[in-house]
């Protein structure tokens, strides 16, 4: 069985963050993994977006056209990869920054206002582990408990954000439940 | 020991720190410059020494200094600094010093682009320099094979006193997987007293070590030049590698394909299964040494219709592969440049059309 979530965004929302560390919790779980960054022209326009796949058994392509979830932080993301997602995939929409929806009626859409959430615990910066803490929640592609063991040692050079973003982590779960 | 999540890049700099490499010598450039943001930090750490070079040609000559002392070392490019180096690759060749070179593809010719291609293949298997020599040459499909081959390069840069080349791609650089660093693949070097210019305080000989490439005496030449190819021909015999893919049973047509284009084809030829068509592949895992016996005894299997060599560039090992299949079976090209990497559903609709043609 194999999973591909596209994390898609705006340079400097730390897209490549959020999906390295759904990656390394799934590689703690036993997976095999993959994290694929866009670094090319699109990168320097502005726009960064980040691929990983997770699997039970060796992954073959790197190139995924289809994903089977999203999560989209800023709209021009939405509505280039919503359209591509598999059915039934979960959606994750920033509704802070998103005014729209996928416009689609076989998708999970979770909505999700990272950016709003994240000034609310304390630093907008913490959009990111917002939305992959909601993501993770809605879609259980990983253990819940060993994200939030990767999300710690990701910033354990820097101790003094552990509470900030752990404070991010538990409102991404809540914000999942719709609470 | 536990594995780690890495990008590319990252691991091949961190396997070269375990092979015992202490040299590293660079210049930036997408999409390879994690490596010496990563060396520039780690090296020193592990008692060693980054310079970043003026250019690539600086670069070149740095290593040849370094491997003529003797020391492992290496440097990481992508393709236009590769050409850059290509000179002193040859001089390097010419003069018998270790040394490994990383060639992490982007798109060309020329500045080309950034993303991920497979064009430089005729420059690492048939020259990029002058003169009569060849490089060792591995194609890692994944991260993991990237820090097993960066780890063997070193020993059998010194067993060959040669060039060894590492050729990646802008994905294999850039992706991040799962790796393991293996201690066993360490192995501490032997032979430098026999030609190292590494002073004379330690050294077990007392012969005096030249190095050098100039012999103008055409006999000497053609002597070293016999001698080079002897060197050559034990590699064709002693380190070929490669992988099979579905190709124990029956097949109705046969892929050749490496490094990153070599993981889209799998998922093709798996999918392909699922619908009950048999593709066979063949991976080289040596570019040079070329798996010849190998692709042949495949491509002749009964039933083989047709060979594709699946290659991220307008058709390179294409013509090594019609060079070992002999004939025996039709040789066909198939890929696409520029960066965007062929997906398993092109490489799909390509077999099926060239099977129903």
């Amino acid at each position: 069985m194999q999973k591909e979530v596209m994390f898609a965004g705006f340079g400097g929302q730390g897209i490549l963050l959020s999906a390295k560390l759904l990656a390394h919790a799934a590689m703690n779980q036993g997976a095999e993994v993959m994290w694929i960054p866009s670094y090319g022209p699109e990168m320097r326009g502005g726009t960064a977006y980040c691929t990983v796949i997770v699997s039970d058994r060796l992954i073959g392509s790197p190139i995924v056209k289809n994903p089977t979830h999203l999560v989209a932080m800023n709209r021009p993301s939405l509505e280039k990869f919503a359209p591509v997602v598999k059915s039934d995939g979960v959606v994750m929409i920033n509704s802070s920054l998103i005014p729209v929806r996928s416009g689609r009626d076989d998708v999970d859409e979770l909505i999700v206002p990272a950016n709003d959430a994240a000034i609310e615990v304390g630093s907008v910066r913490c959009a990111n582990i917002i939305a992959v803490a909601a993501f993770a929640a809605r879609s259980k592609m990983v253990d819940l408990e060993i994200l939030r063991e990767c999300v710690k040692s990701q910033f354990a050079s820097k101790a003094k954000l552990i509470p900030l973003n752990m404070a991010a982590f538990d409102k991404g779960l809540e914000l999942a439940e719709g609470k | 020991m536990a594995k780690v999540l890495m990008k590319g890049n990252e691991a091949i700099g961190e396997a070269a720190i375990r092979a015992g490499c202490l040299n590293y010598f660079a210049y930036p450039i997408t999409p390879q410059s994690e490596v010496a943001e990563y060396l520039a930090k780690r090296l020193p750490e592990a008692g060693g020494t980054f310079v970043q070079g003026e250019s690539e040609v600086a670069v070149g000559y740095m290593i040849f200094g370094a491997a003529a002392c003797g020391e492992r070392v290496m440097t990481t490019s992508s393709s236009p600094g590769v050409s850059l180096m290509s000179e002193a690759i040859s001089y390097i060749a010419g003069a018998r010093c270790p040394a490994v070179f990383v060639n992490i593809m982007r798109g060309g010719p020329g500045l080309g682009g950034i993303l991920p291609s497979q064009g430089d293949y005729f420059q690492a298997t048939k020259g990029g320099g002058h003169g009569d020599y060849h490089m060792l040459v591995m194609a890692p499909d994944g991260v993991q094979e990237a820090v097993e081959m960066t780890m063997q390069a070193f020993p059998l840069a010194e067993k060959y006193r040669g060039p060894v080349m590492i050729m990646g791609d802008g994905m294999i650089g850039q992706m991040m997987e799962p790796v393991e660093f293996p201690e066993d693949l360490y192995v501490p070097p032997t032979n430098k007293d026999e030609w190292a210019t590494n002073g004379m305080d330690t050294r077990k000989s007392d012969t005096k070590n030249i190095v050098k490439s100039l012999y103008l005496d055409p006999t000497v030449l053609n002597d070293h030049n016999l001698l080079l190819k002897s060197q050559y021909d034990r590699m064709k015999e002693e380190e070929v590698r490669f992988e099979n893919y579905n190709t124990d049973g029956d097949y109705q047509a046969l892929i050749v394909s490496y490094g990153t284009m070599s993981r889209v084809c799998k998922t093709a030829i798996d999918e392909m299964k699922a619908q009950g068509l048999e593709i066979g592949m063949v991976r080289p895992k040596t570019l040079f040494p070329f798996p010849e016996k190998a692709i042949h005894d495949a491509a002749s299997k009964p039933g083989c219709k047709v060979v594709v060599s699946i290659e991220m560039s307008m058709g390179q090992m294409v013509e090594d592969v019609e060079r070992v299949v002999k004939g025996k079976t039709p040789v066909q090209w198939y890929g696409q440049c520029g960066g965007e990497v062929p997906t398993p559903q092109k490489v799909m609709e390509h077999i099926q059309s060239l099977l129903n043609s």
